[in-house]
């Protein structure tokens, strides 16, 4: 066949691309399907990030426990030996080609040297990326103590280096919250978490972190400058009006660390290479109800497909993949007479699945622009209405909808607004 | 003297938002609140707050540098510090295993959450 005559080729139903939560769930539910499957993982061990998420709150949906998040992911790690699935960690991605629907080529490398494997389907579950300093037009000096909220869990909860000792976050999102509380808790010191927002990016349970440890919260407020010889000596704060404009009041705090925690961004380039549509909102794919790519046999699953605040979810997509392979696999594809297009109506921000075939339920994860109380959740289509105490841009809505409800439906407006 | 205390429940990810009202120290009404638990955990977070705590300690011979750890039950808020500081003096050998109790402190299991 076409391509790589002098690499070893190796063939598949199904590759999946990432071993963390939702790749692990995929890959565990493909092979309890029958299918053929390899998962690949560029890290030397499975489980993605939640290895370094040591905190609990992991599982309460998908497992129906509490668990940590190396916890979380040793239970589904162990499951997939169980079964048997086919796994290679040490295997970094070089290329995903997609020669027809049902032959892809992805081709690795890894320590035995580079590989390529023939799919009829691809389950994509890379994760994201983390937005980094430059990205949020912090200028300044090249210094080193500037870090992701992600490296410094890394560094920190993987190998046990605390990263500095007086400590400035940036963003107020939960990987941020949560390594307040774990600088907190082995002795630096936490001078300040700095958001840009006028209200907190995290979940409450999250934000409450800060008062448990007495650690100042700056709503309104941007990191824009950073100062030192070597090592960060201090950053330059300055205050946001309403319209996140600079308001000319600022302030200087002087730290050793500055920790960036400014939200994730799926990590989809090789996907963009071979054509899948994006949705600029999510930053991941737009996918119909089986998770599937605007390329035919392409899934995607996890922090890949948007970014999830609950792991419970990221698996439940993984699985949700898999079914979708399973399916596209088993028939030559995805078949729906009609799809049913998901609109984003008044406060919403995001919306995925943005196709829907009315001939399964389905889950539609959902986040609003901006808070509000005492809401309704709506689509008027189909008359579907849910009343919502709170609704928060950190805290994604997760909505089930019946095929009847969907089926016969031209489009859906998914709306936020108050009765 | 009345007092009423505001907060967001922790329990699960639905974030509650609770009140608590207190009458010399002892709690009058919970308000918010969507189940049970998010009760009992507001009456505690009023009287005496408990919080899991979480770190990873060294060890040789690992996989990792590092096994993480948990307090298999909330300890008392105050106490953090000084629970913190005992584990700061520990040092393991793997093997070490999901699950295995590697020492007590004050009845409090410490449990590996992350194996080496």
């Amino acid at each position: 066949m076409m391509g790589f005559p002098n690499v070893p080729t190796l063939s598949y139903d199904v590759v999946v691309i990432g071993g963390g939560p939702a790749g692990m769930a995929a890959a565990i539910k493909a092979k309890e399907l029958g299918l053929k499957v390899l998962l690949l993982d560029e890290n030397d061990y499975l489980g993605g990030i939640l290895p370094q998420c040591i905190h609990p709150g992991f599982g309460i949906h998908y497992f129906g426990e509490e668990l940590t998040g190396p916890e979380f992911a040793s239970r589904l790690a162990k499951k997939l030996v169980e079964l048997g699935v086919e796994y290679r960690t040490s295997a970094r991605i070089l290329e995903i080609r997609n020669y027809s629907d049902l032959e892809k080529f992805v081709l690795f490398t890894s320590p035995s040297g580079l590989y390529g494997v023939w799919a009829r389907a691809v389950i994509y579950a890379a994760g994201a990326r983390e937005r980094h300093a430059f990205e949020i037009g912090i200028v300044g000096d090249r210094v080193s103590g500037i870090y992701t909220a992600g490296e410094a869990q890394t560094l920190m909860d993987i190998y046990g280096v605390l990263p500095g000792k007086e400590i400035v976050i940036v963003g107020s999102g939960d990987v941020g919250l949560i390594m307040a509380r774990r600088f907190a808790l082995e002795g630096a010191k936490v001078k300040a978490v700095i958001e840009l927002m006028h209200y907190p990016g995290g979940l409450a349970r999250n934000v409450m972190i800060l008062r448990d440890f007495g650690i100042p919260l700056y709503l309104g407020h941007k990191v824009v400058e950073v100062r030192g010889k070597g090592r960060v000596k201090k950053v330059k704060v300055v205050r946001i009006d309403e319209n996140l404009r600079e308001t000319g009041e600022e302030f200087w705090i002087e730290a050793d660390t500055l920790v960036i925690s400014v939200g994730l961004v799926p990590a989809v380039k090789k996907l963009k290479k071979i054509g899948v549509e994006i949705d600029p909102a999510t930053g991941g794919p737009v996918v119909n109800d089986r998770l599937e790519t605007s390329v035919p046999g392409v899934f995607v699953a996890g922090n890949s497909l948007l970014i999830n605040d609950l792991v419970d979810y990221v698996a439940e997509q993984g699985e949700m993949a898999a079914e979708g392979a399973k399916e596209f696999i088993e028939n030559g594809g995805i078949e729906s007479r009609r799809w049913t297009r998901v609109e984003k109506g008044e406060n919403i921000r995001l919306v995925v699945p943005h196709y829907l075939s009315g001939e399964r339920d389905v889950y539609l994860y959902l986040r609003v622009s901006k808070p509000m109380e005492d809401v309704e959740l709506r689509i008027p289509e189909i008359g579907k209405r849910l009343k919502l105490p709170v609704v928060k841009p950190a805290e994604m809505i997760r909505l089930k909808l019946k095929e009847e409800e969907i089926r016969g439906a031209g489009k859906l407006t998914v709306e936020v607004v108050r009765p | 003297m009345r007092k009423t205390y505001r907060f967001t429940c922790i329990v699960c990810p639905l974030g509650c938002s609770i009140e608590v009202e207190v009458e010399d120290g002892k709690v009058l009404e919970v308000r918010g609140h969507t189940c049970p638990r998010g009760k009992e955990w507001a009456i505690q977070e009023v009287t005496s707050p408990k919080r899991v705590v979480m770190t990873v300690l060294p060890v040789e011979n690992g996989a990792l540098p590092t096994v993480s750890v948990k307090t298999a039950e909330p300890v008392p808020k105050e106490k953090i510090p000084e629970l913190m500081r005992f584990l700061a003096s520990l040092k393991l050998k793997a093997p070490i295993k999901i699950g295995d109790v590697v020492t007590e402190w004050k009845g409090v299991k410490i449990v590996v959450t992350r194996g080496a």
